[in-house]
Parts: structure tokens; sequence; C-alpha cells
């Protein structure tokens, strides 16, 4: 008869047998985005003989014609700009109101809190024309502004937060009402650095989300000069798509720089992106 | 009869509104305003260069009701949601559970399975863009085929729900793992003097305890999925005889409402999409009561 740990062994390298293929399966699409990269055009385009990786010496300038002839540096600038706006302005507006319906009695709440409610109900997409029209209006077609201007505020943001500061117990708010300190003093020294968590979790929840979205940014910034990675990635390859090495040159340069914050943040990503996202 | 608030209640109150002053307002110009004009614009035909709408009637709805079109790019989006949404969570599960053991690299794992959340999907879905390529792409050269992945009308569909599937299992991990977390180690103790242990043990104790979870991650990746937009738009070229039986009813919203203008018809569409949505949440609402268990 087989002993138990023999079983127990076996069973180890099976889980880790279906998560070293997974992990691969993962993998491959990054790593042929990089390989690809690295080759020439001619390279890329070679089915026989089809080579995995670049034969012809590794080509890491292909980088750097495509970092200047896309203009990589106000892609960045503009898409970074754009996520810290977006989680500035929603953090704050967020972590304001969410006090509010947190810890405050006013008359009006429910009903206010309830428009706050049916806002997550309703697909974004309805959104979209108006607030195009808006921003168009405004003359605000291909600026920063237009690119933050559905962010400005969060009814996702305030309901995370709300919960937050209802986790919070009452009797530190009871002693620094004690101690004088009004509403305004109690809200920024005692309450809101106690959210922090919740804070950080909205602020990585929306600057991913930011630098994912596509519709938008095609939408008001048509321009190359102002507008983001996503959106530039898909202007680039309307007009230069069969240049394979480029293309994924371009779509490396566009994924990395998130990669590498995640990678370096990771227990706060997973936790800020499960956090918020388990609670939409 | 009401009572009158006391000085500190009003001071109190004051405090709130202004608290919760920019959010509303906000809401109601990005939202509630945006909400009730783009259902006064599916009753308008949009005049030349935006300006102009004149009110006409069901006229939109007509049409948008009419053409095949819409009919087909609805289908599609359910085609698409029935391969994201089921693999998508099975798949995130069977990952969840194998992570929820003490393993060892299980977080390198989970750093791995969890990166495409991190990326834009307009980069994702340009990487396998090239590595559907039917002559060059890495696919059909490693498995010596010819298949056309993303041209062929009968195979594209499942070659984006792929492409789908593979960028979400890493998000539906996550929250499977949270909901594993929360279940009572003691459970599995009792079961195991019973005998049940392994599979059983998943079946009897794992799937009813996380029935809420699965259910949540159902109903968001549903909705995600019948608003998917950035995989059809980067991968499908508009030549692609594919496109007709791939496009998304939110692409076709995008392509209306802002390649061509016409964004009565653009506002039309989504008020069918939303009308659709809410079907589908109001069925999972019902469904809700017999497929979570509840102890």
């Amino acid at each position: 008869m087989e002993g138990y740990a023999a079983k127990q062994r076996r069973t180890t390298i099976l889980i880790h047998v279906i998560l070293i293929v997974m992990s691969f399966i993962m993998i491959v699409p990054f790593a042929w985005m990089i390989l690809t990269a690295l080759k020439t055009n001619q390279e890329a385009i070679s089915v026989s003989p089809f080579y995995i990786l670049p034969h012809n010496g590794w080509h890491w300038e292909n980088f750097g014609t495509v970092w200047k002839s896309y203009n990589f540096l106000i892609l960045y600038k503009n898409t970074l700009l754009m996520i810290f706006w977006r989680v500035v302005c929603a953090v704050l507006t967020a972590t304001m109101a969410g006090y509010a319906f947190g810890r405050l009695k006013f008359p009006g709440k429910n009903f206010l809190f309830s428009l706050v409610l049916v806002q997550m109900m309703i697909p974004a997409q309805i959104f979209i024309i108006p607030q195009y029209l808006m921003v168009s209006k405004m003359g605000m077609l291909n600026t920063q502004f237009g690119l933050v201007f559905p962010g400005l505020v969060t009814a996702f943001g305030t309901y995370l937060l709300k919960t937050g500061f209802e986790g919070l117990p009452k009797d530190l708010e009871e002693a620094a009402m004690i101690d004088g300190c009004n509403i305004g003093q109690r809200f920024l020294m005692i309450m809101m650095p106690l959210t922090k968590s919740s804070m950080v979790s909205l602020g990585i929840f929306t600057a991913v989300f930011a630098f994912k979205d596509l519709m938008w940014p095609m939408i008001v910034c048509t321009n190359a000069s102002t507008t983001t990675l996503s959106a530039g990635l898909a202007k680039m390859q309307g007009q230069y798509g069969s240049d394979y090495p480029a293309m994924m040159a371009a779509a490396t340069l566009a994924v990395l720089p998130m990669i590498v914050i995640y990678v370096i943040f990771q227990k706060q990503f997973v936790e800020g992106i499960a956090t918020s996202g388990g609670k939409l | 009869m009401k009572q009158k608030m006391t000085v500190a209640e009003k001071r109190e109150a004051r405090w709130a509104y202004l608290f919760v002053f920019p959010t509303m307002l906000g809401l109601i110009v990005l939202n509630f305003y945006p909400f009730f004009n783009t259902i006064y614009q599916s009753f308008c035909k949009t005049g030349d260069f935006g300006k102009g709408n004149k009110l006409v009637g069901l006229l939109n709805y007509k049409m948008v009701l009419t053409r095949a079109e819409t009919w087909q790019s609805l289908w599609n989006t359910v085609k698409y949601a029935i391969i994201e949404v089921p693999f998508g969570i099975v798949i995130a599960l069977l990952l969840a559970v194998l992570l929820n053991k003490k393993i060892a690299g299980r977080s390198i794992y989970r750093t791995i399975f969890f990166l495409p959340m991190v990326c834009a999907p307009a980069a994702v879905a340009m990487v396998w863009k090239w590595l559907y390529n039917t002559q060059f792409g890495l696919l059909n050269n490693v498995f010596h085929t010819r298949i056309e992945w993303i041209s062929n009308p009968k195979i594209a569909w499942i070659s984006i729900g792929i492409i789908g599937v593979w960028s979400i299992i890493g998000y539906n991990m996550v929250l499977f793992i949270g909901g594993l977390q929360e279940i009572p180690g003691d459970y599995y103790e009792a079961a195991s003097i019973d005998g049940a242990t392994g599979v059983r043990a998943f079946f009897n104790i794992t799937l009813p305890l996380l029935s809420p979870t699965t259910f949540f991650i159902v109903q968001t990746r549903i909705i995600g999925a019948l608003t998917i937009f950035d995989l059809m738009f980067m991968v499908m070229d508009k030549t692609n005889v594919a496109l007709p039986k791939v496009q998304s009813i939110v692409y076709l919203f995008y392509q209306y409402a802002f390649t061509n203008g016409d964004k009565g018809y653009g506002a039309t569409l989504v008020m069918v999409l939303v009308a659709f949505i809410m079907i589908i949440t109001f069925i999972l609402q019902k469904a809700e009561k017999h497929i979570v268990y509840h102890n």
C-alpha cells in the first residue's frame, strides 16, 4: 500500500505541473512581444526557417527608433498626468463624500446616497456621448482637462470610502469632539489618516483603470501629441500595422512602466484592485 | 411634527453638505444629466456637424431594431460572454484553489497570473493579433497549422474570447482567493472526520460556501463582457471579413457615434445595450436566491 507521504508528494507535483503550464501560457505572449521587438522586420516575417529567438543580433535599437518616431515621451507625459489628476480628484472628492455619508448626520443623506448607488448600476456607456459633447462645447478637445473630465468624481469611490469610514470605531471621534475639534479638524487629523488603506486602494484602482482606458482618450484626444499610450497604440497600429517589430516594441514600451510598478508594489496592487473590485 | 435641529446638528449638516457637494455636483453634471441627455438624443436625428438635433420620435429605434447588424452584434457580444465568463471563472477557480494551499512559489505564480490585469488591453490585443497572424504568427508556425484565427468568421469570435479569458483569469483568481480565505478551516476538519477530503470536500464545502463570491464574479463579469470593446477594436481591422461576425454592440456604438458622427443613432444603440443589461441583471437578481448558498 502506498504511503500517505508519497501520495501527498504526487499531489504537490501535479499542482506544480498545472501551475507551471498555466504560467507558461500567461508568459508566452509577453515573451513573444519582446522577442519580436528585438528582430528586424525581415526576420519577424520569415517562416522557413522559423526563428523563435532573434538570430541576426538583438536589435535593442528598435526601442530607440520607436521611442523617437512615435514620440513616446509625450505619450508617457500625457498618460502620467491624466493618471495623476484622476487619482487626486477621485481620492479627494470620494474621501470627503465618503466621510459625510459614513460618519455624519444630515437631512437628505439617504436620498443623496441612493443617487450614488444608482450611478454605480448604470452602464458607463450611456454617459459618453453627452460627456463628449460637453468637452467639445467647452473647447477642451485635445486637452489634459478633456482626458480627466469623466473622472473628476467617482460614485464607486464614494461608496468604497463610506464603507471604510463606517468601519472605524466611534469613540475615537467622540474623544476628539470633547477636545474641542470641529468636524473639519476631526476629518483631517483623525479620521482621514485611519482610512489610508481605502484611499490607497481607490488610488491604485483609479490609476490602473485610467491607464487601461481606450475609448475615451480616442474620442477626446485625436491628436497624437495630446493622447495617451493606449489610444496612441491604436493610432500607430492603424498607420504602421505591418512593421511587426516596431509594433511589438511600442506595445512593450506601453506596458512596461505599469508592470515594473506592479512588480514592486504587487501586494498593494493586488489588494487594492481586489478589495476595490470585490466591492464594485 | 419634525423636531427642530439643534445648533450642533445644524453645524454637522453644514459640514456634511460641504463634503458631499463636489461629488454630488460632479455626479449631476457628469452622470445624471448625460443619462437623460442620451435618452433624449436617442429620439433625435443628429444634424450635420453634430448641430441642429431634430426630434424624430422612434425613427432611430425603428432603424436600430430592424437592422440585422444590430442583432448580429448583440449576438456576437453574447457569444463573447459565453466564452469569457465561464472559462474565465472555472480556470480562475481552479488556480485559486491550488494557490490557496501552502505550496512553494505561490506568490510568484500569483504575480504571473495577475500580470494581464495591469496591462493596457490595447497592447495586449496587439500582441495577440501578432500571435494569431495566419502567415507569420507564432501559433501557426509552432503548431504547423494554417488557421485563420482572426479572419475566418467561424472561429474569429473564439479567438477573441480566448484573449478575453487570458486577460481576466488573474483578476477572477484573486477575488476567489479572497473568498476562499473567508471559509473557516474547521469546516474542512469536520468534513475530513466524516471522510470527505479532496474533491469531495471541494464540492460539498468549498463550492457552496464560496457561492456568494462566485455569484458576484459571475454578475460583474457578465456585465463587463457585454460591454467589451477594446479587443474587437484593436484586433479586427476594418477590412477584416470576419468583422461583422465579431463586432460587439459597444463597437457598433463607437462606429456610429464617433466614426460616423451620428450621435442620435449611437445613443439609441446604447439604449438597447442598457435595456439588455437591465434584463440580464433582473434575471440574475431573481436567480440569486436559488444559486447562492446561505447558511
